[in-house]
């Protein structure tokens, strides 16, 4: 029995983190994705803080959702979403002003991130506190996993660094675009279109074999 | 930094354009953006919705800080800017049903379209005051009707040429955005 149940619940977890990634797959929350991920401690806090918002606030419309009235759930779920992210918000300010600066709106602008109110709306609204909890787990950390994935790249290419430690030394003529707007669009683009021909070769292989 | 009004609407317009520049607003960019006949009836509602909020915003924030509020912001603003996209949509219901018809489900989403939310963080963030505040939302607005209706046309152009099968969709679309992104780049240092 406990067995099954740790099995559902990992499944539950993987769920966010590669069949549903919401960067790659479901490209939810796409202002934080490109606009913070010039380098990877940029892109990993922002991921943990996302990920800390979205667990805590999935647990809470859970544990509130039935006695939530139908009419104003988007409205209470706002607000919860907006309590948690002012918490944060107070949190990196306190721990490190750089970062902090780095980051700017963003951090507060993660009350609108479709990704929270999207999971608190499907899946928190409608299953106990534990399951809500990991399933929202696993989005946090497929959603810091995508944003590492564009902050490495664009860090390496744009700054020739690596969380700050540089990689080629000296002569490294950096390719500035990669940090700037436009490199985020074409970096996210270019990682879509590794995993689409991932996923065509994937079919590929597969149809043979059937046939 | 002393920037003149004209400055603070040319920034918000161009060179520091809220879709290009800033990364405000990109789900419905990428989301509305397939067919102009939605893209700039959309683009005029958001920036009717950013003025309204961003009016509401600069008076709550003085508000809240002459009775030394200031945590209660974020929660404040979210609450004022899903009510002004409310205001918006009885207004509208009433006033011109067709248009109300036309944005459809696009007209609610906007509550959750960052670009809002940004243009009240930012003007409070920038300390700007009254007719600055206005400018600023005002220019964002019409920036971002501007990289919508762009979009726009260019994806109702791409439809009928023949890119690889690959690249069709949001991949295709994320890279259309760089290059106009690439482009805007070149507005930098314009508003001074």
């Amino acid at each position: 029995m406990t067995t099954v149940a740790t099995a559902k619940n990992w499944d539950e977890f993987m769920e966010g983190i590669w069949k549903q990634n919401p960067v790659f797959v479901m490209i939810l929350g796409m202002c934080p994705t490109l606009a913070v991920t010039v380098s990877a401690v940029n892109a990993l806090s922002m991921g943990v803080a996302t990920a800390f918002v979205l667990v805590a606030s999935c647990g809470l419309v859970s544990m509130m959702r039935n006695i939530t009235p139908k009419e104003v759930r988007i409205a209470v779920y706002i607000v919860i979403i907006a309590t948690f992210v002012t918490a944060v918000d107070y949190a990196i300010q306190a721990i490190s002003l750089a970062l902090y600066d780095a980051l700017g709106a963003f951090i507060q602008l993660i009350v609108v991130n479709c990704i929270i109110l999207g999971r608190a709306e499907a899946h928190a609204a409608k299953n106990p506190p534990l399951p809500a909890m990991i399933n929202a787990a696993g989005m946090g950390v497929g959603f810091t996993i995508g944003l590492l994935a564009l902050g490495v790249v664009r860090e390496i290419l744009g700054a020739g660094t690596l969380f700050g430690v540089s990689l080629f030394g000296a002569h490294f003529q950096p390719w500035v675009i990669m940090v700037l707007p436009p490199g985020g669009f074409f970096v996210l683009g270019s990682w879509l279109l590794l995993f689409s021909w991932h996923a065509r070769r994937k079919q590929a292989r597969e149809v043979p074999q059937n046939a | 930094m002393h920037e003149t009004t004209f400055q603070i609407f040319i920034n918000a317009l161009l060179a520091n354009n809220f879709v290009l520049a800033m990364f405000l607003g990109l789900c419905p960019f990428l989301g509305v953006s397939g067919k102009l006949d939605t893209a700039f009836p959309m683009g005029v509602a958001t920036t009717f919705v950013m003025l309204v909020a961003s009016l509401c915003a600069y008076g709550l924030n003085l508000l809240l800080t002459a009775f030394h509020l200031e945590f209660l912001r974020l929660i404040s603003y979210i609450v004022i800017i899903a009510s002004s996209v409310q205001l918006v949509e009885m207004v509208l219901k009433k006033y011109s049903p067709a248009l109300f018809r036309a944005l459809g489900i696009y007209l609610p989403l906007i509550t959750t379209n960052c670009a809002v939310l940004g243009v009240a963080l930012f003007q409070t963030a920038r300390e700007y005051d009254f007719i600055q505040s206005m400018t600023f939302s005002f220019g964002g607005g019409a920036g971002f009707t501007l990289a919508l209706v762009l979009m726009a046309s260019v994806r109702e152009r791409l439809q009928l040429s023949d890119v690889p099968g690959l690249a069709q969709g949001t991949a295709l679309s994320l890279m259309l955005a760089g290059i106009l992104s690439l482009s805007f780049m070149g507005f930098a240092g314009l508003g001074g």
